[in-house]
């Protein structure tokens, strides 16, 4: 149906695809897996025409084909679900699926004809969908089904499905996979990007594993189990240890009693959370991304307005639930955040102004009459940062943008080590980070924590949040759903606590 | 005060309605597709000084009209590809076109009738005092129909809202937004021409005198919707002509001339309450001011 | 290699706008070299067209540095026009007002009543976004028409000498008028309105770029502006630093005031802004708002302001208008600045990476 011939493409320096070929039998659902970063969705977005290869072709039922852009992709039978909706929010359902093959004439847009036919393709695949409903009042889950709908209605024969269960719970995900066995039965061809290996054994009939920009297997999902696919997508065989002694557990640093969130739009990410984190361990929080997890953060934080807050934070005694970003660092918070071009880094400035971020209005920074900076101070800082966490260029005054992610992220760790932290919030702390500063960052959250620091960690990474932890919490749908001992706990226990809640 | 509101007033009210329709309805188009059109103001000018100029030259007001509405197209393509082809911040751009706006008439009017800023007279009977004013009403009917019944419409609109989701859906983001913004020329150059050769008879300098941004005002005032822009632009139409008919007319029982400037000031500050979200919710097209640009 | 950068598209920019300048002025039947000789040749004669030249120049540095000040913190503000129309008037006010006070305690009465006038104008906007979120650029146009209502009913009914033609207010106590500068500088006449407000703006200058780039303040202001996300991340108040960010320019468009009423016209004169504020926005952008390159810039764009005077007057065709035409153009260029990168604009453009 589809195959991706010898395609390489480049971003800048970095090559996202090094002579990707993929082969997608028609009527299969052909699953593409791989971690983060490994190619895969650039691949899709390639056989889709969101971007251009530098080189290698693509066929299209045994032709090749010139994909410019999506409308040619479109034509060619090929749909494509993207993990970010692409959907007009205010527009209702039938005018989002419509969109670019509307029904009528040049004059005259003939929405009921379209909502007849939307109805009659909702009964076909079961995917219960309302023309006249408005995107920003439907459930992600409703979202997703739209985001189909307007595959099967622009006739698409192959569909792909950017990381379609990343949004979605689990009982969902059953419903979402019957979806799509129905469109299989009747003559469909799906190609499905995930990195849930249980995923790709439950759906698929065919698996292409990616690795570095490179596919590295291909394989028959039923002649292949979890710990092969495992070992092609990671490349080793050896899952990642952290080497560490005994946490010397002290006082609670960290008190949280009956937290809960509120989002602007209404929602409620976090739900009646209470936990304690204590000197001189590292408490890890794992589950499904999109589970809270970064709303909790936020709100420990300080980044969240008190009105969105209900429930009691306290550092030791003090309650700061009601206190800003700054009064909560000045207690010794640090904070390493899950998105570092978001809220980490001031991209356009130099390496010694990111360094300063968020102690940039005290001494020494600020010298005379408490408002000028003194900038020997900064640029000591910033050497010391360079220096100690190894960030390179080794070069306080190039621009943070011009760093590449992994240096970038030890700029900041090196940034909110620098501070003494007493309780460290960190996130993600390993995302788009190379191996081997992986292993350097790991090694210092563990080298804070012996040092006495209270230390809460938050990784969709579920290796590295067992690997670091000292205990372990569970949070699913903005719960915290069970505690483990990381050391005797099982990948298939706390999975089944992540995805079930029980 | 029952002698100011009778038919005059009326019909004072259409005709200073006129041009923030035709203009409001064109920065609909352009704003709907995601550009901030500041520039309505210039392309007013512009069209305002061509149709003058030509109907001038040519004798003929619908020459005249014509060529003031491809005048308000070229300014508006001057915008487009700025903004959508070099993703230059729209809203400098359109101050920089304002400001070319206020000189290219004088330095051309200078060049071709040896004066500072305006053309000659134009005979009454060669102005076009109705056309306009018809044309501007229907429009707004037409441009409901356009956005909300017709393929173009849907696609424009999500073009604003959601240009990446538009893109997806495989249309061509660009193309549709440099529709919208030339559709925005071409109104606000129809606009533009009837004030020099519909409501007055020549084009003097500045004569748009910050309608460009009246109609900005009533534009999100009205919400982004053809309708309520148009009674907008209705309320700030008669704010003018009561202002108009006033002057001298109404004194307050001090004997004093009513101050007129208060009046004046009613569309800008009913703008920045709505706003503000004192009346209702005006929510801009989503995408609005944000160049469109994909990875490649 | 940066500052050659910095530099270059500036230059490029205003290069390409005086050819496109000149081949308008060949179209039209005249001579491009005649009319720029002459246009250089007065702006640069000494003592008068220096004079004029620095004159002009003094509100379009006041207002370039009012738009750099907003953003650096992210926002656009395009009611300095409004701001300094305000200012004005609230320096005449108090000229007016406390004319019989001395010098000493006077000139810095006004001085305050500039940066507040100014200053307060800003601030709504800023208010408004910080509170409701509403876009600072609607806003501020809208506060532009408003001042402009505003001052002309207080100028009309309150502030004008009974009778006369012109809308202007009475003028000021002679206490408050600053010392021009041909009282220093021989052979500088003192007809020539050039006065200390022009040291002033060069003052200011300096002490935009201390503030923005050597204090705790400017640090949160700049820090909002390239990513306010992580500048809340930072314990930086976003809210606060827009507010800030807006009353500060206000205050530095309202400068103009002092310029206009203590050292020039010694009243407030309705509708005397020949368009400063929105000269301000092309001068803060081509000057790649920095305190330095608006110096140079609003000295272009006086240059071009005083020398369009002669240019109207000594050739047959081109009118004053040209320098509009220029100016216009020169901030197309400016904004459209891909225009000229050509392969660079591809380059920059894969250089950031989605993966």
């Amino acid at each position: 149906m589809l195959e991706l011939r010898n395609i390489t493409k480049r971003f800048g320096a970095v090559l996202a695809n090094d002579k990707v070929s993929i082969v997608v039998e028609p009527g299969t659902i052909h699953a593409i897996v791989g971690e983060n970063g490994a190619g895969k969705s650039t691949a899709m977005r390639i056989a889709y025409g969101f971007y251009k290869a530098d080189e290698g072709d693509i066929l299209v039922e045994g032709q090749v084909h010139n994909i410019k852009a999506p409308h040619d992709a479109i034509a060619l039978g090929i749909g494509m679900v993207h993990q970010h909706f692409m959907l007009v929010d205010t527009m209702t359902v039938a005018e989002n699926i419509v969109l670019g093959a509307e029904p009528g004439s040049a004059i005259a847009l003939d929405l009921a004809k379209a909502s007849v036919e939307i109805r009659r393709l909702s009964e076909e695949f079961k995917l219960a969908v309302n023309p006249s409903a408005v995107i920003e009042h439907l459930s992600v889950g409703q979202q997703q089904r739209v985001e189909l709908m307007k595959a099967l209605y622009r006739h698409a024969r192959l569909l792909i499905l950017d990381e379609p269960t990343a949004v979605l719970a689990p009982q969902e995900v059953e419903e979402f996979f019957s979806i799509l066995r129905r469109m299989r039965e009747q003559g469909k061809t799906v190609v499905i990007i995930t990195h849930k290996l249980t995923e790709v054994l439950a759906i698929s009939d065919e698996v292409t594993v990616m690795r570095d920009g490179r596919v590295v297997g291909r394989l028959q999902t039923r002649e292949t189990n979890a710990a092969e696919l495992a070992r092609l997508m990671v490349g080793r065989e050896v899952l990642l240890r952290v080497e560490k002694t005994p946490a010397k557990i002290g006082s609670s640093k960290l008190r949280v009693r009956n937290l809960s969130v509120t989002s602007r739009a209404g929602a409620k990410p976090v739900q009646d959370v209470t936990f304690d984190v204590r000197n001189g361990e590292i408490l890890g929080i794992a589950g499904v991304e999109g589970n809270g997890q970064t709303e909790l953060m936020e709100a420990l934080a300080g980044l969240l307005s008190p009105s969105q807050l209900s429930g009691e934070i306290r550092i030791e005694d003090r309650d700061i639930t009601r206190e800003g970003a700054r009064l909560r660092r000045e207690l010794g918070i640090a904070h390493i955040p899950e998105d570092r071009h978001r809220r980490g880094l001031l991209l356009e400035f130099d390496l010694a102004e990111n360094s300063i971020l968020g102690v940039h209005y005290r001494p020494p920074i600020v010298a005379y009459a408490s408002t000028f900076f003194d900038h020997e101070a900064i640029h000591k800082r910033a050497s010391e940062i360079i220096e100690g966490f190894d960030v390179r260029p080794a070069n306080p005054d190039l621009p943070a943008r011009a760093l590449s992610g992994g240096n970038q992220q030890k700029l900041i760790i090196g940034r909110e080590f620098k501070v003494d932290p007493k309780l460290l919030l960190v996130s993600q702390p390993t995302r788009g980070v190379d191996i081997g500063a992986i292993e350097f960052i790991h090694r210092k959250l563990v080298d804070l924590r012996d040092s006495g620091c209270a230390v809460l960690l938050v990784s969709a990474e579920l290796e590295e949040v067992t690997s670091l932890s000292d205990r372990l919490l569970i949070i699913h749908q903005g719960r915290i759903v069970g505690e483990v001992d990381p050391k005797v706990a099982t990948i298939e226990e706390i999975g089944l606590l992540m995805t079930r809640g029980h | 005060m029952a002698e100011i509101f009778t038919i005059s007033l009326i019909w004072s009210t259409i005709r200073l309605t006129t041009p923030l329709i035709l203009a409001a309805l064109g920065g609909m188009f352009s704003e709907r597709s995601g550009v901030i059109n500041i520039a309505l103001e210039g392309m007013m000018l512009a069209g305002a000084f061509t149709a003058a100029a030509v109907t001038y030259a040519v004798g003929s007001p619908f020459v005249g009209l014509l060529a003031g509405m491809g005048a308000g197209m070229v300014i508006a393509a001057i915008h487009a590809v700025a903004c959508i082809r070099y993703r230059a911040d729209q809203v400098v751009t359109g101050t920089a076109i304002n400001i070319l706006m206020i000189g290219v008439p004088g330095f051309l009017s200078g060049a071709f009738f040896l004066s500072s800023g305006s053309t000659p007279q134009i005979p009454r009977e060669q102005l076009i005092p109705w056309t306009p004013i018809l044309i501007a009403f229907v429009s707004v009917p037409i441009t409901w129909y356009v956005l909300y019944k017709t393929p173009f419409g849907l696609r424009l609109r999500s073009v604003g809202e959601n240009p990446e989701a538009a893109d997806a859906a495989g249309l061509p983001v660009t193309r549709m937004r440099y529709a919208g913004v030339l559709l925005s020329g071409i109104l606000a150059g129809i606009g533009g021409a009837y004030l020099s050769i519909g409501q007055s008879s020549l084009f003097t300098r500045n004569m748009t005198s910050g309608r460009g941004f009246i109609a900005l005002a009533a534009l999100i005032f009205g919400k982004w919707r053809p309708v309520q822009t148009m009674l907008a632009c209705l309320l700030f139409g008669l704010t003018e002509a009561v202002t108009i008919q006033m002057q001298g007319v109404v004194k307050l029982p001090s004997g004093e001339d009513i101050p007129v400037q208060f009046i004046h000031m009613v569309p800008y500050l009913l703008t920045i309450i709505v706003l503000a979200g004192f009346i209702g919710s005006s929510r801009p097209p989503k995408a609005l001011g944000i160049p469109y640009q994909k990875e490649r | 290699m940066n500052l050659l950068r910095e530099l270059l598209f500036p230059l490029i920019a205003v290069v390409v706008a005086f050819l496109i300048g000149g081949i308008l002025i060949l179209l039209i039947g005249d001579n491009p070299l005649q009319a720029y000789g002459l246009l250089f040749g007065s702006a640069f004669s000494w003592p008068v067209g220096v004079g004029y030249t620095l004159f002009y120049a003094t509100p379009l540095i006041f207002t370039g540095l009012a738009v750099l000040v907003a953003f650096r913190c992210g926002l656009l503000n395009i009611g300095a026009e409004g701001q300094l129309y305000m200012a004005a008037f609230a320096t005449a006010w108090v000229g007016i007002t406390f004319a019989n006070v001395s010098s000493w305690l006077l000139i810095p009465l006004c001085f305050i009543a500039a940066i507040l006038g100014g200053g307060f104008w800003g601030a709504i906007p800023g208010v408004l976004k910080a509170r409701f979120g509403s876009h600072e650029v609607i806003n501020t146009i809208m506060l532009n028409f408003i001042a402009v209502a505003l001052l002309s009913y207080f100028t009309q009914y309150h502030y004008k000498t009974p009778g006369d033609p012109i809308m202007q207010t009475v003028p000021i106590g002679e206490a408050a008028h600053i010392a021009r500068l041909g009282k220093f500088i021989p052979g500088l006449p003192e007809f020539i309105p050039l006065n200390l407000a022009f040291v002033l703006a060069l003052i200011c200058c300096g002490l935009v770029y201390l503030f923005l780039w050597r204090t705790k303040w400017g640090y949160e202001l700049r820090a909002t502006g390239t990513n306010p996300t992580a500048a809340e991340y930072g314990g930086i108040s976003v809210r606060k630093q827009i507010i800030v960010a807006m009353t500060i320019s206000g205050a530095l468009a309202g400068m103009v005031g002092v310029n206009e009423v203590l050292g020039y016209r010694y009243r407030y004169y309705d509708g005397f802004s020949d368009n400063y504020g929105f000269t301000g926005i092309a001068v803060a952008l081509l000057g790649r708002n920095h305190p330095v390159g608006v110096i140079i810039s609003a000295l272009l764009f006086a240059i071009l302001q005083r020398g369009g005077i002669p240019v109207d007057a000594f050739t047959e065709h081109v009118t004053k208008d040209i320098v509009q035409v220029l100016q216009g153009t020169i901030i197309l260029f400016v904004a459209a600045e891909a225009f000229f990168r050509g392969p660079f604009a591809k380059f920059g453009l894969l250089k950031r990476s989605t993966v």
